[in-house]
């Protein structure tokens, strides 16, 4: 698998970073696509694009519900570009297999999804769905950061372009967390229980799990991002005066299919249209 | 040489080509309607073969809904200029930057009233505090603004006062 990427590399480096937003060219281009992920390879595109996904989708709820206009907008725009990421990542996903990015977002029940427990988490209140992008955004500038460097051409040009927009989504909850922390006694204590309650789900985020041995140099090992994602959040907490939250860790296994309670109905709603209108555009 | 020029609007060495890129250069961004995508430095090529003609460009944001917009006009455009079989492809590398907006577009963005990048790109170190140059009133040229949101209208704009002239403003933000 290395070897093909390399020799793609190589012979056409334009190719690998193409991502065709059209499904009608879409369809067309699977058949001659030069750059179709191997199945570990769209395994792996799929843990990526569903995190972003599922995550968009839970953001989405807050526009017209957000504490102030500004907000309503920022988690907006955020979200967007997390579809964004999801579209690049399960169109390269759905490639190997003959699927398009909206077979794969629609028509997949929960066992075949592969996002991480944090990402399913609910909105809760401001606070929680703050400290859930703290800790998201925080992993993925990590992540995209080392993924820049895959021997996967098609990889490394979506992490380049997603770590710009990911460290904008970081410094955002950021800016949250420090004024939340030290704002009134009760966005503090707000800030508090919604950190405290997010917290288990960092752990399965830094699962290697086998998929990531077959992947050597082209999937970014979990692992190897703790220690970074956690030195970048740790000024954060110290500056806003919030201790590292201890506690219960989830037991995870999102990559495997085993998902929260939380995933069902967020599905329900982001599949219910695509499912009772097959084929409907507009 | 590579400079930043050349990177930024890759204009195709033969006349066929030449001549389509200059009619695909014209589409309009529909979101900032002043700034064309050869200004942003969307435009990443046009060749004219004997198969038709193939353009490609690239987003500015991953997600950015003004792309299928612009897809579709730059095929209208070249179409309706009597070029053939035309194709337009969107890629992702190199990744769009805003230091590839041109000087005449930066001119064109403030004149419009949104103020144009200021400084360059490039991933911060980890830190908590993002250091930013003062953005200046495109109305009355100031430097005593603030910001107000850092996501705005569009992906790709933040929400600022002048705390002079007292009028909100757009900032296209620079990534």
């Amino acid at each position: 698998m290395i070897d093909h990427g390399q020799a793609d590399v190589a012979a056409d480096p334009d190719a690998h970073g193409h991502v065709d937003v059209d499904t009608v060219q879409l369809s067309a281009e699977l058949v001659e696509a030069a750059s179709v992920a191997s199945h570990d390879i769209a395994e792996y595109a799929l843990w990526l694009g569903d995190d972003s996904l599922v995550l968009a989708q839970h953001l989405g709820w807050w526009i017209s519900r957000a504490p102030e206009l500004e907000e309503d907008i920022a988690l907006g725009n955020i979200a967007l570009d997390l579809i964004g990421h999801a579209r690049s990542l399960l169109h390269y996903a759905g490639a190997e297999s003959g699927r398009t990015e909206d077979d794969l977002a629609y028509w997949r029940d929960e066992p075949e999804w592969r996002s991480a427990h944090l990402f399913e988490q609910p909105n809760g209140d401001f606070a929680h769905t703050i400290a859930r992008q703290f800790i998201a955004a925080h992993y993925l500038f990590e992540l995209y950061s080392a993924l820049m460097n895959s021997t996967d051409a098609t990889l490394a040009a979506i992490a380049a372009k997603a770590v710009k927009e990911v460290d904008y989504h970081r410094d955002h909850s950021i800016q949250w967390v420090l004024r939340l922390a030290q704002g009134t006694e009760e966005s503090r204590r707000r800030m508090i229980t919604g950190l405290s309650d997010l917290w288990p789900f960092l752990e399965e985020l830094f699962v290697d799990e086998p998929l990531i041995d077959r992947l050597e140099g082209i999937a970014v090992r979990p692992s190897s991002l703790r220690a970074l994602v956690e030195a970048a959040m740790s000024p954060v907490l110290a500056e806003a005066e919030l201790g590292v939250p201890r506690g219960f860790i989830s037991s995870g296994g999102g990559r495997r299919g085993d998902h929260s309670e939380n995933l069902g109905p967020l599905l329900a709603e982001l599949q219910v249209l695509a499912r009772a209108h097959p084929g409907a555009t507009w | 040489m590579v400079t930043v020029a050349s990177v930024a609007r890759p204009r195709p060495s033969d006349a066929a080509s030449q001549q389509a890129w200059d009619i695909a250069a014209l589409v309009c961004d529909p979101e900032v309607p002043v700034l064309t995508i050869e200004d942003l430095g969307v435009l990443r090529s046009v060749a004219v073969t004997a198969d038709g003609t193939h353009a490609i460009l690239t987003p500015t944001y991953s997600g950015c809904p003004a792309m299928e917009a612009m897809r579709d006009d730059v095929m209208a455009a070249l179409t309706g200029a009597g070029y053939r079989n035309v194709t337009v492809e969107l890629v992702l590398a190199p990744a769009w930057t805003t230091d590839w907006m041109s000087e005449e577009g930066r001119a064109k963005l403030v004149s419009y009233g949104i103020a144009a990048p200021t400084g360059h790109s490039g991933v911060r170190p980890t830190g908590t505090v993002r250091l930013q140059l003062a953005v200046k009133c495109p109305r009355c040229s100031s430097l005593n603004t603030r910001e107000l949101a850092r996501f705005g209208s569009t992906s790709c704009k933040a929400l600022y006062e002048c705390r002079d002239c007292l009028e909100p403003f757009d900032y296209f933000k620079v990534l």
